[in-house]
């Protein structure tokens, strides 16, 4: 099928088309592959996501379509959640404040090891990470090119699912500068260098950041 | 000490009563992440300024929360403990008359705390993403998605990420084992014992891999077609067991797509050989 066959297709059924798509997915679909499965470009398959958005509005569904975890998905309403919630058994459990912390620290920094996440919450996070690690919160990713070549961890798509936001531009924006990263050795030799200029770190946050680009 | 907010008294165990027992609004229920978040604890209910902590102050309170959580919680006082050999290191410093300035290496004018408020002012940016990743975490729960059902044999969800999945790399064996017509060979044929072991077959794969750099190599092309049923079950295996060690990466631009690999470090030394 040519590609001018179906964006003759009427809108409406466009719409169709898509809602027939996030249903059976069952996960967020990237624009991407709506598109290649309507035969349509990805820019008119956005704006249909859109109107089929405010479709669902109007029509006063008990379906939501958002924006989640780099895809779109469709969810229930949230005034429904009371109703919803009676019919499933809860299972999910809240984070605990040390996992919330040490996500926090990951998102912003990643990739990043453990010994680096320890110099700025000041405590070991091994277990931590284990559970978001089970969680599928975070990965693996890779070792850095450093002493003891580290394990180096990132956040999932399932930490954007978690939060219900679509990439991590949506994260609250916070200045690290004016807090530059202490460096992990300091920590680990429990000696901080306390009378050391804080632009004298210039080389511990060199290779942090060239990891960063590398991402 | 007496004036405030905190109801820490200079002895512990009466400390610890204060702390634990009685209502006091401000421990009853704390429980802390770490030196840090207690340190911004303390500065927040002493209502002093982060970029002009009054150390002595300050450090005193600390210890004497150090010391109760001695009594209860043995284990992790030792990041406690490393925080206020800083404080005192701090304080200490602080003491000290400042040596008339001389061209050294140090700049003695700087503030012998400003390492641990650049510390917890990053800390404490952290903790304010916590609070947003709560109100997210609240709001998502709000939410519910359909689970995918099971798909039928005939269709898959693209796997994410480019990665390849499993049941795709299992049916391109099959696919490969149906090629080389093995498939309906009896189970008695006899097979030659074969002196190649997975540790070797690893070895010469990492090596075509090596030499292929970031193309990567298809599937197929690890397979020397055609060839005993042994070796093409060796290749698998190699490949799972280098899937699982990390040092290789399959991946698949679409559900129809060949499967590629691609060696993960390059500068890796091959420690097969």
């Amino acid at each position: 099928m040519s590609m001018s066959d179906t964006l003759s297709l009427p809108v409406a059924n466009i719409e169709a088309a898509i809602e027939c798509l996030l249903f059976v997915a069952g996960e967020p679909v990237p624009i991407s592959e709506l598109a290649r499965a309507l035969e349509m470009e990805e820019i008119p398959v956005e704006s249909a996501l859109r109107s089929f958005q405010v479709t669902l509005t109007e029509r006063g569904s008990g379906l939501n379509l958002i924006r989640i975890a780099g895809g779109w998905q469709l969810a229930t309403r949230p005034a429904f959640s009371e109703v919803v919630a009676r019919l499933l058994t809860r299972t999910s459990t809240k984070l605990t404040r040390a996992s919330m912390e040490t996500l926090a620290i990951i998102a912003y920094r990643q990739p990043i090891t453990a010994p680096e996440i320890e110099a700025v919450r000041g405590v070991s996070v091994a277990g931590v990470l284990k559970t978001l690690l089970e969680r599928r919160l975070i990965r693996e990713a890779g070792r850095k090119q450093a002493l003891g070549r580290p394990m180096l961890y990132e956040t999932t798509p399932d930490f954007l699912h978690y939060f219900a936001i679509s990439d991590l531009s949506q994260l609250p924006a916070i200045d690290l500068d004016t807090a530059p990263p202490v460096s992990a050795e300091a920590i680990m030799h429990g000696n901080p260098s306390l009378s050391t200029p804080i632009s004298d770190e210039a080389e511990n946050s060199d290779q942090t950041e060239d990891t960063l680009e590398e991402n | 000490m007496e004036t405030v907010q905190g109801n820490f008294t200079t002895s512990n165990t009466t400390a610890r009563h204060t702390i634990f027992n009685t209502p006091s609004p401000h421990f009853k229920t704390a429980v802390f992440e770490g030196p840090l978040d207690l340190l911004l604890h303390l500065i927040r209910i002493n209502q002093v300024d982060i970029y002009d902590i009054p150390i002595a102050q300050i450090t005193e309170q600390y210890l004497q929360y150090v010391a109760v959580l001695e009594e209860i919680d043995l284990a992790s006082v030792g990041e406690y403990v490393l925080m206020a050999a800083t404080l005192i290191e701090i304080k200490s410093r602080m003491l000290l008359p400042r040596p008339p300035q001389e061209a050294g290496e140090e700049d003695e004018g700087e503030d012998p705390r400003a390492e641990l408020v650049a510390r917890l002012l990053e800390y404490q940016q952290y903790q304010g993403v916590v609070e947003a990743f709560r109100t997210w975490e609240e709001m998502r729960k709000k939410l519910f998605f359909r689970t995918a059902m099971e798909h039928t044999d005939d269709y898959i969800l693209p796997v994410p990420e480019g990665e390849a999945h499993v049941s795709q790399l299992y049916s391109a064996l099959m696919r490969l084992l149906s090629e080389a017509g093995l498939e309906e060979q009896p189970i008695t044929a006899v097979t030659p014992r074969r002196r190649l072991s997975l540790r070797l077959k690893m070895a010469e794969i990492l090596r075509h891999l090596q030499r292929a750099g970031e193309e990567g190599l298809s599937f197929e092309a690890l397979f020397d077609l055609p060839c005993p049923r042994y070796d093409i079950v060796l290749a698998f295996l190699s490949l799972l067991e280098l899937l699982r060690q990390g040092r290789i990466l399959a991946f698949q631009e679409n559900p129809k797509a060949p499967i590629r690999l691609i060696i993960i470090a390059l500068e890796e030394p091959n420690e097969y050989e």
